[in-house]
């Protein structure tokens, strides 16, 4: 490589599509590669997250990378003083993130040591306790988040606010309530990273023990001795398999084939033993139907008990699988022995002194990795449902305000803009005026959505600049399983023999026929035995996975929902390939070894 | 007691002293339940009648008395006069009324295998494997009785005769078993490792194999397929494939076994499916557990057993590299608790390169 040369391009060089010129003005001035800093953000190498953020996202959604990368910093920072390591720098480039982790200087690493021991250790030493706390927390903010309904303005303040003498009017809590739900949400993607930021630094303690002991151990053997089955994330699709048993157990099986949701629960309802199935399906909606096809991240995302249709489509399959007299239930107790034996079979060939080492470090990552999988359905799922729910409820109510032509038009605004658009509703209502925003808004909402619109014809940048001799941040390698090797793969992956390496996640070698996805409305194309080839995919795509044989996504380490769900499921696959959703096409025939993480097209 | 002759379902712990290691270590996996080619051990008692009832042992004692073991020629010559004498001598009345009978017990005219099974051979310490005899395809007892005594004359070649001196193992204190073993019609066979060779890693397992009867994959004639399975998960996780250009094969009629030219389309695919990898790993691991040491496997798939029973093991010794060696001390303390994890995150895995 020639030194002048960087091996990734310039932030600075990347010009937007065409039709998507001005799409600055749709971000933070904060998030934004300014030119007058070029020459020094040259100098840092960025990599592009779009294991969360695969798709441009529109201004609102613009929280979710705002929320997530900062609270995550802050307890690596702030809280917890992570001897080497604090926050994830972030900029926003043609509708894309990019990351660079912020180190901490070698000679300040030493003197935070003492501070972590102590910060970091309570959590530790009291995870069930604090962890019980938690839950508490992030179901309060799920409480008050339901609670707030947004309400049209009234033609005049009830009487009875007159007469109690009340001395306020109908915006107050129009205005109060989105600060709420902002706020909340705010609080609980901070509570989001409070446990897990720990929870992978005691995962790689365990993983570099390991590797240590056994330098050829495969990545996916350590992550099974940890990997818990019977996850919090795995339960909505464990519900409908026992929905999907309990309808023919009780006879209603065939009555809920077919038709709409709404035909097919009327249609089990008049069975015999259709209201013992009813209600079995109303109990599991309530919490975990508040799930999403995509990942949390987006307001377009699809939540399961806002969309029946999407269970209901799950619950058919596996009513035809149970008819056919297959097992869908997850082998639990031969799932648990499994990691039993593969613990045990490595203690076994180590010294005495490793032995006890490796018990305590099990130990340890075993109690706190629960919570790397199910905090995904406390906050991704349920808390992102409700606020995207609460959401999408304002702007449609604004919408038939008239302040925009569509019902998603709200998330074409930022989170402050929408502030602005609420007084502005409240303003006018006061003064008796007229709004501004139905003359405003219209003209300027089309005018980004086609920004964002060009801005998804262009596929992101793998990273951007040079990267450092090695990556030494932890949750860089952790989370987004982005280290030296895997960086050379992004580059190298240009070859001629067709062959595609990426991560090795879940173990098994198959052949077959490759299904390109790319978003989750596409999921229902999927064909028996196919192989899922995605940029990304979420957890809650699990019901596909009794479909597929294997996974190859382009981005995501040993800890990506991917390579999580695919080992719970037993399906190899390959993570982190760059790019095979674009060298791969619908139809190849292909082959993924998820024992050495190579994907090779057959024809 | 005395017994010539000992079937391999028959020996026990207290007989391993009278049928070698090889024929142990036979025995033992046939009552482990490993599927192993069913056959019998000619003891050292045999061995000992044929010393002491023949008058060889004089002879023989007379011979090494006279050889001066740093001197090529003499031993050269010592070690041939020693076989001669063999030769020369019928095997005592009573030892081949007993291996016919066991040999007519197993089948008509049933082609077996006459191996060496030393009681020197096979420990950890005192590897000298292919310096005894193994004759393939033997066909009828009079040829059976015929190959037991050229194994006992192969503890006399010059090789070995010098390790034993070396080795201060003695001469005639070695004892010397046979083990006659139905033949496998092997249509793959070869060795497996329950250790990495090459780095002693003992999360693999390493296996050879090629077309035909395993002989030439020990000898190094053919280079073998080369397939490494991950100890725990079980997964192939490489896979080197060869030109398997020759492959030892059964000539019938002329009972004996023969190298034949493999032809062109089998030559360079793998020999061994996936499954039948994974077979063979289960089956050394299976031999590492039960002997509680890394072990060194000769399997083959036999072309005469259904689907599913057609893999057996023909032999199990301890490795006798990895196993000698101290265990590398890979760090001298582990940090556990948080400073396990301060070091962790200070230096974490994927940056060591």
């Amino acid at each position: 490589m020639d030194a002048t040369t960087p091996m990734f391009p310039s932030a600075y060089d990347l010009k937007a599509p065409a039709g998507a010129e001005g799409w600055e003005d749709l971000y933070p001035y904060y998030l934004k590669f300014q030119p007058a800093l070029r020459e020094k953000e040259d100098q840092k190498f960025w990599f592009c997250d779009s294991q969360h953020w695969p798709n441009p996202f529109k201004p609102f959604d613009a929280m979710t990378v705002e929320f997530a990368v900062k609270c995550l910093g802050q307890y690596n920072t702030r809280h917890y003083l992570v001897p080497p390591a604090n926050g994830v720098d972030y900029r926003i480039h043609n509708g894309y993130v990019y990351m660079s982790p912020i180190g901490v200087s070698p000679e300040k690493i030493e003197a935070r040591i003492p501070q972590f021991m102590e910060r970091a250790g309570h959590y530790f030493q009291n995870w069930p306790t604090l962890l019980e706390n938690w839950h508490k927390k992030v179901k309060a903010n799920i409480d008050e988040m339901e609670a707030i309904e947004f309400e049209k303005l009234p033609e005049v303040v009830p009487v009875d606010w007159v007469k109690d003498g009340v001395g306020l009017d109908n915006t107050t809590a129009l205005t109060e309530n989105y600060d709420r739900m902002i706020q909340l949400i705010y609080r609980t993607w901070q509570y989001h990273f409070e446990f897990l930021n720990l929870g992978y630094a005691a995962y790689l303690d365990f993983f570099g023990f390991m590797k240590e002991q056994f330098p050829t151990i495969p990545d996916q053997a350590i992550a099974k001795m940890v990997q818990g089955h019977d996850s919090d994330l795995f339960r909505p699709d464990d519900e409908l398999k026992k929905l999907a048993r309990l309808a023919v157990e009780l006879g209603v099986a065939d009555a809920l084939k077919d038709g709409s949701v709404d035909d097919a629960l009327a249609a089990a309802g008049d069975q015999e033993g259709g209201a013992k199935w009813i209600a079995a399906w109303e109990a599991a909606k309530d919490p975990w139907f508040n799930y999403t096809t995509g990942n949390g991240f987006y307001s377009t995302d699809q939540y399961w008990n806002e969309n029946l249709h999407i269970p209901m489509g799950y619950l058919r399959d596996y009513i035809v699988r149970v008819q056919a007299g297959e097992t869908i239930e997850r082998p639990m107790e031969a799932l648990h022995a499994e990691r039993d034996r593969i613990a045990s079979e490595y203690q076994e060939m180590m010294s005495p002194e490793a032995a006890e080492a490796f018990q305590g470090k099990l130990g340890l990552a075993r109690t706190v990795y629960p919570y790397v999988e199910d905090h995904n359905f406390y906050i991704e799922h349920w808390s992102m449902g409700v606020f995207w729910k609460k959401m999408r409820a304002l702007s449609k109510l604004l919408h038939e305000e008239g302040f925009w032509p569509t019902e998603d038009g709200m998330f074409y605004l930022d989170r402050n803009e929408v502030r602005d658009v609420i007084f502005d509703y409240g303003n006018a209502w006061a003064t008796g005026g007229d709004w501004a925003g139905p003359t405003y808004w219209p003209a300027e909402i089309e005018r980004r959505r086609g920004i964002i619109d060009a801005l998804a014809t262009q596929a992101p940048q793998p990273a951007l600049n040079n990267p450092p001799e090695v990556i030494t941040e932890p949750f860089t390698i952790m989370l987004w399983g982005i280290t030296s090797d895997s960086i050379k793969n992004w580059i190298g992956g240009d070859d001629d023999s067709g062959d595609m390496v990426g991560m090795a996640a879940s173990p098994g070698t198959v052949e077959g026929i490759a299904r390109v996805i790319r978003s989750p409305e596409k999921l229902g194309e999927i064909q028996q035995g196919e192989i899922l080839v995605a940029p990304v995919t979420a957890p809650s795509w699990a019901p596909v996975f009794g479909k597929i044989q294997a996974t190859v996504t382009d981005i995501g380490g040993m800890m990506s929902h991917a390579a999580i769900v695919c080992r719970e499921y037993g399906l190899p696959a390959v993570t982190g390939t760059g790019s095979a959703s674009s060298k791969i096409k619908t139809g190849d025939r292909i082959r993924v070894d998820g024992n050495t993480g190579k994907v090779t097209i057959l024809s | 007691m005395t017994a010539f002759a000992l079937p391999f379902e028959k020996i026990g712990k207290k007989d391993h002293a009278r049928v070698g290691g090889k024929c142990a270590s036979l025995g033992e996996m046939t009552q482990a339940g490993v599927a192993v080619p069913t056959g019998f051990a000619v003891t050292t008692d045999a061995y000992l009648a044929m010393l002491d009832e023949t008058g060889l042992r004089a002879k023989i004692e007379a011979q090494l008395a006279s050889t001066k073991f740093d001197d090529v020629v003499s031993l050269d010559r010592s070690a041939q006069a020693i076989q001669i004498r063999f030769r020369s001598h019928k095997l005592p009345a009573q030892v081949e009324t007993v291996i016919r009978d066991y040999y007519n017990a197993m089948g008509d005219a049933l082609p077996v295998a006459v191996r060496s099974s030393a009681t020197a051979e096979d420990l950890p310490d005192a590897s000298f494997a292919g310096q005894q005899d193994t004759y393939l395809w033997v066909v009828g007892a009079d040829t059976v009785i015929e190959h037991v005594r050229d194994c006992w004359a192969s503890l006399f070649t010059a090789r070995a005769m010098k390790y034993r001196h070396d080795n201060n193992l003695g001469q005639i204190e070695v004892l010397m078993s046979v083990a006659v073993q139905k033949m496998v019609n092997a249509k793959t066979a070869g060795v497996a490792m329950t250790l990495d060779p090459l780095t002693g890693d003992r999360t693999r397992i390493v296996i050879d194999a090629s077309y035909g009867l395993g002989e030439l994959v020990v000898s190094g004639i053919v280079t073998p397929d080369n397939f490494t399975v991950e100890k725990v998960l079980m997964e192939v996780i490489d896979r080197k494939i060869s030109d398997k250009h020759i492959e030892l094969v059964p000539d019938v009629v002329a009972a004996t076994t023969v190298e034949r030219e493999v032809e062109a389309a089998r030559r360079d695919v793998p020999c061994l499916t996936d499954a039948q990898v994974i077979d063979v790993a289960k089956l050394a691991k299976a031999l590492e557990r039960q002997n509680k040491c890394p072990q060194d496997v000769e399997w083959a798939f036999d072309a005469d057993l259904p689907e599913g029973e057609n893999l057996v093991a023909l032999q199990s010794r301890p490795e006798t590299v990895w196993s000698q060696k101290p265990a590398e001390p890979i760090k001298t303390s582990f940090s556990t608790g948080m400073m396990g994890m301060v070091g962790a995150l200070n230096n974490p895995v994927g940056s060591k390169k």
